[in-house]
């Protein structure tokens, strides 16, 4: 049991940092690339790994899925509270992308391109 | 065993995710963030975030991905190389990240059924779900009762991002220059 618990620190670590790895790389793609639609999927990485980083908590070993089964009072499942408040993220998620992408076609119809390095550059001259 | 199906696909995630940095064409970028919203909903199920599994593919990886595509036909599918050195931004974001994990040391451990989140209120949703709504999957009794205003304000950033998506995509007139060799769907 003790190797047990062992075992489930270091893949809690494991599953914390990778889920850290992934939102620094959506951040990454935010900052540093100019084209406006690859900041668009970095900025639904980012968006994306923040899901994990409040669904992982909740989840507990040896429960399932909270649909409460009749009969099994001993039965354990998985908090359904950060469910709940990701399932609201995602679609808010979806709706701000879509307006994102919406200004993005209109960019381009007004300078002819989506990167932002040409824009400026466009601006100043 | 759940642990080793965790950590592949996390290892997958991470993976995709150096992909999207590195492509340059727009149509891969686009295709790896599906998978990687793919890859994000079998993990989610895997973590028994059933419903958040189904709105993640459904929604993440259908709709978001066919949003993305139609942005690419309106616009250009390659990406300029860069002009500048990236290393502020990876300084940036490897500081950020060492000090979250640093953070992750006071956190508990995974799957525990005995830490401050799993104990409170989500404890009793649990207990509180059928002698209150009847209803046995507790997610759909807290979305649409326990927390329906929540819900309706949801509803009302949709509809805000719609109206405000119609506003901008009215009345679209593509660029005269570019219109003799696109031969655009002028509207």
């Amino acid at each position: 049991m003790e190797g047990f618990n062992e075992f489930a620190f270091v893949l809690g670590g494991v599953n914390h940092w990778i889920t850290i790895f992934l939102i620094m790389a959506g951040f990454y793609i935010i900052v540093s690339r100019s084209n406006m639609i690859k900041k668009l999927v970095g900025l639904s990485i980012f968006q994306t790994s923040v899901y994990l980083l409040y669904v992982s908590p909740g989840k507990i070993i040896g429960g399932t899925a909270p649909i409460i089964v009749e009969g099994n009072p001993e039965q354990l499942y998985s908090n359904p509270l950060p469910h709940v408040l990701i399932l609201t993220a995602i679609v808010v998620g979806v709706a701000t992308l879509a307006l994102g992408l919406a200004l993005v076609v209109r960019i381009n119809e007004a300078y002819g391109s989506i990167e932002e390095d040409e824009i400026y550059g466009e601006d100043w001259d | 065993m759940e642990f080793l199906i965790n950590l592949v696909l996390l290892l997958f995630l991470a993976a995709v995710t150096f992909a999207v940095i590195g492509v340059r064409n727009l149509f891969a970028v686009v295709i790896l963030g599906g998978a990687y919203s793919f890859l994000m909903a079998t993990l989610l199920i895997a973590m028994d975030a059933v419903d958040v599994g189904m709105t993640e593919a459904a929604v993440g990886a259908g709709v978001s991905t066919v949003l993305l595509l139609s942005a690419l036909h309106l616009t250009n599918t390659e990406e300029a190389a860069a002009r500048h050195s990236n290393v502020l931004p990876l300084a940036l974001s490897l500081l950020t990240g060492a000090a979250l994990i640093y953070g992750t040391w006071g956190l508990p451990d995974y799957g525990m059924a005995d830490t401050a989140v799993n104990t409170y209120v989500g404890q009793q949703y649990l207990e509180r779900s059928i002698p209150e709504t009847t209803v046995p999957n507790v997610v759909t009794s807290v979305l649409a009762s326990y927390r329906g205003y929540d819900t309706l304000g949801e509803t009302t950033v949709i509809f805000t991002a719609g109206i405000g998506v119609l506003m901008l995509l009215r009345g679209r007139r593509p660029r005269k220059d570019k219109e003799t060799s696109t031969g655009g769907d002028a509207t």
